[in-house]
């Protein structure tokens, strides 16, 4: 496979800011591995942590027979019409990581997918925390700005052994013309953790996804959202969790804001098992009249569950803006200091880097608000 | 440095200010009194400026300057700081990040006074959320260190303090308004509004002023004014009728 990034510098340097802001080191100074893939293009698989593997998918069938099994498993191929598009593939891309057992890797690995100039980008993506192990990954997603349109379709399957932990963070930079629809789903092993953060908070015509978590004994799934809909935007978010194994847990959060356009949040935790808790948080603020609609669903099915949720849409108080100004600051610096606040959801259990990257992705929009 | 001419101040259809006139000059700490309910927070909501105080007539003249139209943010740049009573809970801005926005961003001397009104480990919290009543006081108190405000007015600061913290708080407030300095140099003045006094154990108060019903009835020292409410109620300054 090929491991040259020269055409990733042959793109203007505007695009290249567009993939930066989504996490891509080039410098590779905080990630310990990469992956880049333009259209249905490999550009770069590399590795330089020991006991993790990058692999494009192609390859990583090849080498080991035992990733048949973890191949559409975890996300069945006749979930949608989307799903079977990208199982129809003949050549599947995307990636493959794999943290093997015991690794602990400090810097995360970087995924980086670009649409540039086909109307359909299909990625299949694998990533696979063994048993003890710890796995940091971060995918940026972004098109070239100037595409008229195009569709994302990728699909994630999470493993996540027994006492590992997977974190995921995606950061979107799309244009107002593409359509998105990542299928993703996690498979959490007995005291695994799977941590999921999405921030999407530029323009995109359309983003569908509903990830799931299904969750072991003493499992932990938490999901973080964090997204703006602009004029245009319809982005229909969700999360699910099964709460399968005695003493796990699921956290899902959202932070939605709508400048126009549309967020419909759905959130979903079943308890099926004794010991299990579960809770449902989203925030929406409406800043310009648009649509915030948040659907939580708990699902309780035996008297050891307890689930809980709460949501709440609005706008920014008229006192919280005057407050801020009586201590010297214009209304304009009010308001986005309430929105950046409003937007920082601290991720317990993600390295700092991964924190650093998702504020940096939400301060860049800043002066967007 | 404040001067208010027949002020009168409606929130929604209702007015609660009948027509006040104030005057404090440079250097004067002044303490407004009343029963619960009688204007002495609106007074100070509509120095501030503040969108749900509206001013039916007369004005506010700061340093000659008109303020009466003026936004919030400018009249705080002129140099007019308020301690709230019950500031809002902003969910997500870090305490520590707002001061550093009120300090334009120059952290400077922000963790010496956050450990000077025992706050240093309020700086990474959210603003409000979770603050007791005392931690609420001296994390204002805290704000208006770093914002400097020339004219300091104080809306209840001693409420909902402990014993303990009250003298912290007193002897802030009063650093505040150079109550260290000699009279004759000190330039800093202040509004403050008190149902207890405790304040004036630690703040040598110029001129008191007692409010009822949207009306300021009665002026005069302070303490004495004090002692009045103290033994016979506000009943007294009704009765009085001095203005």
């Amino acid at each position: 496979m090929p491991a040259d990034m020269n055409e990733f510098y042959t793109l203007p340097e505007t695009e290249q800011e567009r993939l930066t802001q989504t996490g891509l080191d080039v410098s590779m100074e905080n990630r310990c591995g990469s992956f880049f893939q333009m259209d249905q293009k490999i550009l770069q698989t590399t590795c330089s942590a020991q006991g993790v593997e990058v692999l494009a998918i192609e390859d990583a069938l090849e080498k080991y027979d035992w990733m048949a099994d973890r191949y559409w498993n975890a996300v069945k191929r006749d979930k949608d019409k989307y799903t079977k598009f990208v199982a129809k593939q003949e050549h599947p891309k995307g990636v493959v990581v794999i943290a093997h057992k015991g690794t602990r890797a400090v810097f995360p690995v970087q995924a980086c997918l670009y649409l540039s100039a086909e109307p359909v980008q299909t990625v299949h993506n694998i990533m696979i925390a063994e048993e003890g192990a710890e796995l940091h990954v971060i995918s940026g997603c972004a098109s070239a700005s100037g595409a008229k349109r195009g569709s994302h379709l990728g699909i994630t399957e999470f493993y996540v052994g027994k006492n590992a932990r997977l974190t995921s963070t995606m950061i979107h930079n799309w244009n107002p013309h593409i359509s998105v629809y990542p299928r993703s789903a996690a498979i959490v092993e007995e005291n695994g953790v799977f941590i999921s953060n999405y921030v999407c908070m530029h323009p995109v015509a359309r983003v569908q996804m509903n990830p799931e978590a299904i969750l072991a004994e003493n499992a932990t799934a938490r999901f973080s959202s964090i997204v703006i809909a602009h004029e245009g935007s319809h982005l229909d978010l969700g999360s699910r969790a099964v709460l399968q194994g005695k003493g796990s847990s699921a956290e899902l959060v959202t932070r939605a804001i709508t400048k126009g356009g549309t967020v419909i949040s759905r959130g979903y935790i079943a308890g099926v098992t004794d010991e299990t808790r579960g809770h449902i948080e989203c925030r929406g603020l409406i800043l310009t009249d648009g649509t915030i609609h948040a659907i939580p669903e708990i699902d309780g099915r035996v008297t050891g569950t307890e689930l809980s949720h709460e949501a709440a849409v609005g706008k920014i108080a008229r006192d919280e803006i005057e407050y801020l100004m009586s201590r010297g600051l214009s209304e304009e610096e009010a308001t986005a200091t309430i929105i950046r606040g409003f937007l920082d959801v601290k991720i317990e259990g993600l390295p700092p880097v991964l924190q650093k990257q998702i504020d940096a992705a939400i301060d860049a929009s800043e002066a967007g608000y | 440095m404040l001067k208010i001419e027949n002020l009168k101040v409606r929130i929604g259809d209702r007015e609660v200010l009948h027509g006040i006139d104030l005057q404090i000059n440079d250097g004067e700490t002044h303490v407004l009194m009343g029963p619960n309910g009688s204007g002495k927070s609106t007074l100070l909501m509509t120095i501030m400026g503040f969108g749900n105080y509206q001013v039916t007539e007369g004005r506010i003249l700061y340093n000659g300057k008109d303020i009466t139209s003026m936004p919030i943010d400018e009249r705080a740049k002129l140099g007019i700081g308020m301690l709230f009573q019950r500031p809002p809970t902003i969910s997500g801005l870090k305490l520590g990040k707002l001061l550093s926005a009120v300090a334009g961003g120059k952290t400077g001397d922000i963790p010496g006074y956050a450990r000077s009104m025992n706050m240093e480990g309020f700086l990474e919290r959210d603003i409000n959320k979770g603050f007791s009543g005392g931690e609420i006081k001296r994390s204002e108190v805290l704000q208006l260190m770093v914002q400097r405000p020339d004219f300091v007015m104080a809306d209840e600061p001693e409420s909902g303090v402990d014993l303990e913290n009250i003298s912290l708080m007193g002897n802030s407030i009063a650093r505040l308004l150079q109550k260290d300095m000699h009279i004759v140099n000190r330039q800093k003045s202040g509004l403050i509004i008190t149902h207890t006094g405790y304040i004036l154990n630690y703040i040598e108060a110029d001129f008191g002023h007692v409010m009822i019903d949207g009306m300021i009835r009665c002026h005069g020292n302070p303490r004495e004014i004090l002692n009045v409410i103290k033994e016979k109620g506000y009943k007294e300054c009704l009765a009085c009728q001095q203005i």
